[in-house]
């Protein structure tokens, strides 16, 4: 009898020993990094980051930059992440504007170029590259079916490429939101909203991140997608025949940034984390992905990146893009969400 | 009786009790209070005020989410309309024939089961899509949008369906086939008035658990959809995408109502069948037939190659290193550091998951049913375990998850610690599957006799030996097969789960659906290659296993 009474307490033991197994015993400080950074850069932005601050532990949460904002603003009250790292700035203003940044300014931070700094207000983000949406143009498959490149956005609204472009989704993505931006800024807003009513015709798919749509036309899968810059430079790499074309009335454009969440209980080592970001040689990572970094002494030429992409990027306001977000989302969202349904 | 006898019955009873109580105290927090977290989230306004219905209302008044409604109807009605039938004709030829091959035709056909659902739409995104090879059958149409979601998971529901059909047409009563042919009744007449009517509540079943499976099912439309919204997707966009939980739990709420119609559908209909089958019956043994059994054959042989052919081509898929340019041989796709931040993690971490599952849902399942069918006191109590038990049924995965969301992260909660850690994982996948698993142990204990249960009374032994030296030993291959039943299915969910995960709680069916998002595609069907060997390789060990088992703990059930 007694020994059934042990069997009971040794499940009851069981059962508690895998309640508790969740919590970590690692010696470094683990820290909870929220990131729309892609995926193939997380291992070695982890890495760079564990070499130069040993006593730190990268925990990523990365999905979509709509997402990891909606994610973030879901979660203020009672805040899961220590670090936000490799965000649009447009997302990290808007967490400035409602007070969920502490504020910090990382060692390094005045030695970048000033674009790339925050300047209002008290000190919070800090930027470390700058992304643009492309054109991403599949040429075996236009060979095909005899479709010449678009040179501008108004020529993606030709009857030819009916069904054959993909974006991604603004609410969803970082690049399509600035892309939806751009297009209001660039064009006004009355004909920014008359242009996406006709490409909104044209288009296959709206695609949950900013780099399918490069992908997906790299696989000739689509003809042209809107996407992510580096992504289409990685995919033209690796032998996708694709071309990057930039429109010529100018491509809209984000910064990645990052920042420390207000109320934090890894205060010192998030600290550490953002004066990494800074570095030179963080720079020099950032680099080996984009054209555009924020140390002015880093010069970088990723492979197959459009050499006119500074050139042609659009005037572009952060602040109005992180003010009408919401607005220009929800606008976006009942104009074009529901592809399928009978319009 | 003596006095002592009564004092350790006693002192019984009140352990049965207090364990039964326990067992009802974890799953209400398994199970219904999820549940409550999700319907009183349907009822709030993002700052947790109460507002009635106006959450209801602002989603019948968006289009777009209406449509989805629409299109999730339509869409799992065909899917059941097709699947059915053939799943009919694939266990007719199971059962009713003298076809060669039949164990492995069967085998076949339970491949999907060991794949995530969204296997299928990679398979087809291969096959059908742009740069597919057989692009031209679909004559222009576009394998994105319903077609797509209808093929998927046509494949994804067979097995479903085969199973309840399997076992209807199992139950016939031969004597019935015998008078009809003395009395010379055609053949087709005897179809249509002894086979059809004798699997009529096997097919209804059938049709309600398809129709459940595609409403809710979550990875097909994600990965094949294209701009086709459907509830599940709208759940995931509303929830992930948006954060907006309220109108997540309000599609939550409208996924929920035709499982819980399907679930009583289905109990009448078990009732009824129970009735069908007098003890009188004689089990019926079709006689050969070359020319119905070659005609089945080949029907089996083109069904059975289908299934095999989505598995392969995701599979074959998975090697190639760069579609559609460039057909040669990788192994670059599984190299997932390249496309996932936890790399090879992810499938580590499923196979913890998985493991977790079944030693505490075996354990728990068990012994909780061991309770319910054997023990004595608190009936009252023992009915209200059964019915919590039997609940997992009626809620499908996406919307027990939506429940664990709300439920570990409200504010007042101090299991809030919980969030994306493993535990919840392992606690919503066995809330998840409890109820088939409580099934097959109910079943298994009233097999055994209840005169152990006497005499270890009489002999003053009490339950917990009884248990532990009778029952689980000659209840070991059920035991075995729950195990299984709950790895696989922690192994392969993904609609559950996709809420819950945290920083390093990343299973591999999430990440597949995650590098399918960044448009690597290849990489989505490497990680499911890995999801269906292992889940296969988990099976065969059991079958093997059983064996063993068997030899060794069976021996008395033959004479």
């Amino acid at each position: 009898m007694k020994q059934g009474w042990l069997a009971g307490v040794a499940m009851g033991l069981v059962l508690a020993m895998g309640w508790s197994s969740a919590a970590d015993a690692q010696g470094r400080t683990r820290v909870t990094v929220y990131t729309a950074l892609e995926n193939d850069q997380l291992q070695p932005f982890k890495q760079a980051i564990e070499a130069d601050v040993p006593d730190v532990e990268i925990s990523w949460v990365r999905d979509s930059t709509g997402v990891i904002t909606s994610r973030f603003l879901a979660e203020k009250e009672n805040p899961r992440a220590d670090v936000v790292l490799g965000l649009a700035a447009t997302s990290l203003l808007l967490f400035e504007k409602m007070n969920l940044l502490e504020e910090y300014k990382p060692a390094g931070a005045d030695a970048l170029k000033p674009a790339y700094r925050d300047t209002s207000g008290p000190y919070t983000w800090t930027g470390m590259d700058a992304f643009l949406a492309v054109v991403c143009f599949n040429t075996a498959e236009a060979a095909k079916e005899k479709v010449s490149a678009p040179t501008s956005w108004m020529d993606l609204t030709k009857p030819e490429f009916k069904g054959k472009i993909v974006m991604p989704h603004p609410a969803s993505s970082g690049t399509g939101y600035l892309k939806v931006a751009a297009w209001l800024q660039i064009m006004g807003e009355q004909a920014g909203w008359a242009y996406m009513d006709k490409l909104h015709e044209n288009i296959a798919v709206y695609t949950h991140s900013g780099s399918a749509p490069c992908v997906q036309a790299a696989k000739g899968e689509r003809m042209v997608g809107i996407g992510f810059d580096m992504r289409g430079a990685r995919e033209k790499t690796q032998g996708a025949p694709i071309d990057l074309i930039l429109p010529k009335e100018g491509a809209g454009w984000d910064m990645e940034a990052t920042a420390i969440v207000k109320g934090t209980k890894n205060l010192a080592a998030a600290k550490k984390v953002a004066d990494w970001v800074a570095t030179k040689k963080a720079n020099e990572l950032y680099g080996r992905y984009y054209a555009l970094v924020a140390h002015p002494d880093v010069k970088s030429a990723p492979p197959n990146y459009p050499a006119d992409a500074e050139a042609k990027m659009a005037k572009n306001d952060f602040g109005w893009m992180a003010e009408n977000r919401e607005r220009i989302l929800a606008e976006w969202t009942k104009r074009y969400d529901s592809k399928a349904a009978p319009r | 009786m003596s006095a002592n006898a009564s004092f350790t019955r006693d002192r019984e009873a009140r352990v049965a009790t207090l364990l039964l109580a326990g067992l009802a105290f974890l799953l209400v927090l398994l199970i219904a209070v999820p549940l409550w977290s999700l319907l009183s989230k349907s009822v709030q306004n993002s700052n947790g005020q109460f507002v009635g219905l106006a959450n209801f209302a602002r989603y019948i008044s968006t289009p777009a989410l209406v449509a989805s409604l629409w299109n999730s109807i339509w869409v799992s009605s065909l899917v059941a309309l097709i699947v059915v039938p053939l799943a009919f004709l694939y266990a007719y030829a199971l059962t009713r024939s003298r076809m060669p091959g039949r164990g492995l035709f069967m085998a076949v056909a339970m491949t999907p089961l060991f794949a995530p659902s969204l296997l299928s739409a990679i398979s087809l995104i291969y096959i059908f899509g742009n740069q597919g090879f057989l692009k031209s059958w679909l004559f222009g149409a576009s394998i994105y949008g319903p077609v797509g979601i209808v093929l998927a998971e046509a494949v994804y529901c067979f097995p479903h369906a085969l199973m309840i059909m399997v076992t209807a047409l199992r139950l016939a009563d031969g004597r019935l086939y015998e008078v009809a042919e003395a009395l010379g009744t055609s053949k087709s007449r005897v179809f249509f008035t002894v086979t059809l009517p004798g699997a009529r509540y096997g097919l209804i079943s059938a049709i309600f658990v398809v129709f459940t499976l595609v409403i809710t099912d979550f990875g097909i439309p994600k990965v094949i959809g294209g701009q086709f919204n459907v509830l599940a997707t709208d759940a995931y966009k509303q929830i992930v995408g948006q954060q907006n939980f309220e109108m997540g739990a309000v599609v939550g709420l409208i996924l929920l109502m035709p499982a819980i119609f399907a679930f009583f559908v289905d109990r009448q209909v078990q009732k009824k069948q129970v009735a069908l089958l007098s003890a009188r019956a004689v089990p019926y043994e079709p006689k050969p037939n070359g020319k119905r059994d070659f005609a089945l054959l080949a029907f089996c042989l083109v069904i059975g190659g289908l299934l095999i052919g989505m598995l392969g081509m995701a599979i074959w898929a998975s090697f190639i290193r760069y579609w559609p340019y460039n057909l040669t041989f990788t192994l670059n796709n599984y190299n997932f550091a390249n496309f996932d931040p936890q790399g090879w993690g992810a499938y580590l971490t499923s196979l913890k998951m998985a493991g977790l599952t079944a030693i505490f849902g075996t354990t728990i399942v068990f012994f909780g049913a061991y309770l319910v069918e054997k023990t004595k006191p608190a009936p009252a109590l023992r009915g209200f375990v059964h019915f919590l038990a039997m609940l997992p049924m009626a809620v499908p995965g996406l919307v027990l998850g939506l429940g664990y969301v709300f439920f570990v992260n409200a504010p007042w909660n101090p299991l809030g610690i919980f969030y994306g850690t493993l535990t919840v994982l392992v606690a919503n996948t066995v809330a998840h599957f409890y109820t088939v698993a409580h099934i097959t142990a109910v079943t298994q204990l009233k097999q055994i006799d209840a005169e152990f249960e006497s005499v270890s009374a009489s002999l003053k032994v009490p339950f917990w030996v009884t248990f532990r030296r009778v029952t689980v030993p000659i209840s070991l291959p059920a035991v075995l097969d729950i195990a299984v039943y709950l790895f696989v299915n922690a192994l392969t969910t993904v609609s559950a789960v996709i809420f819950l995960y945290g920083p390093g709680t990343k299973l591999a069916s999430i990440a597949i659906v995650h590098m399918d998002e960044m448009g690597a595609v290849a990489a989505a069907a490497a990680m499911a290659t890995c999801i269906v060997f292992t889940a296969m390789a988990v099976k065969l060990l059991h079958l093997a296993l059983d064996r063993v088992v068997f030899a060794r703990f069976q021996a008395w059930r033959k004479r």
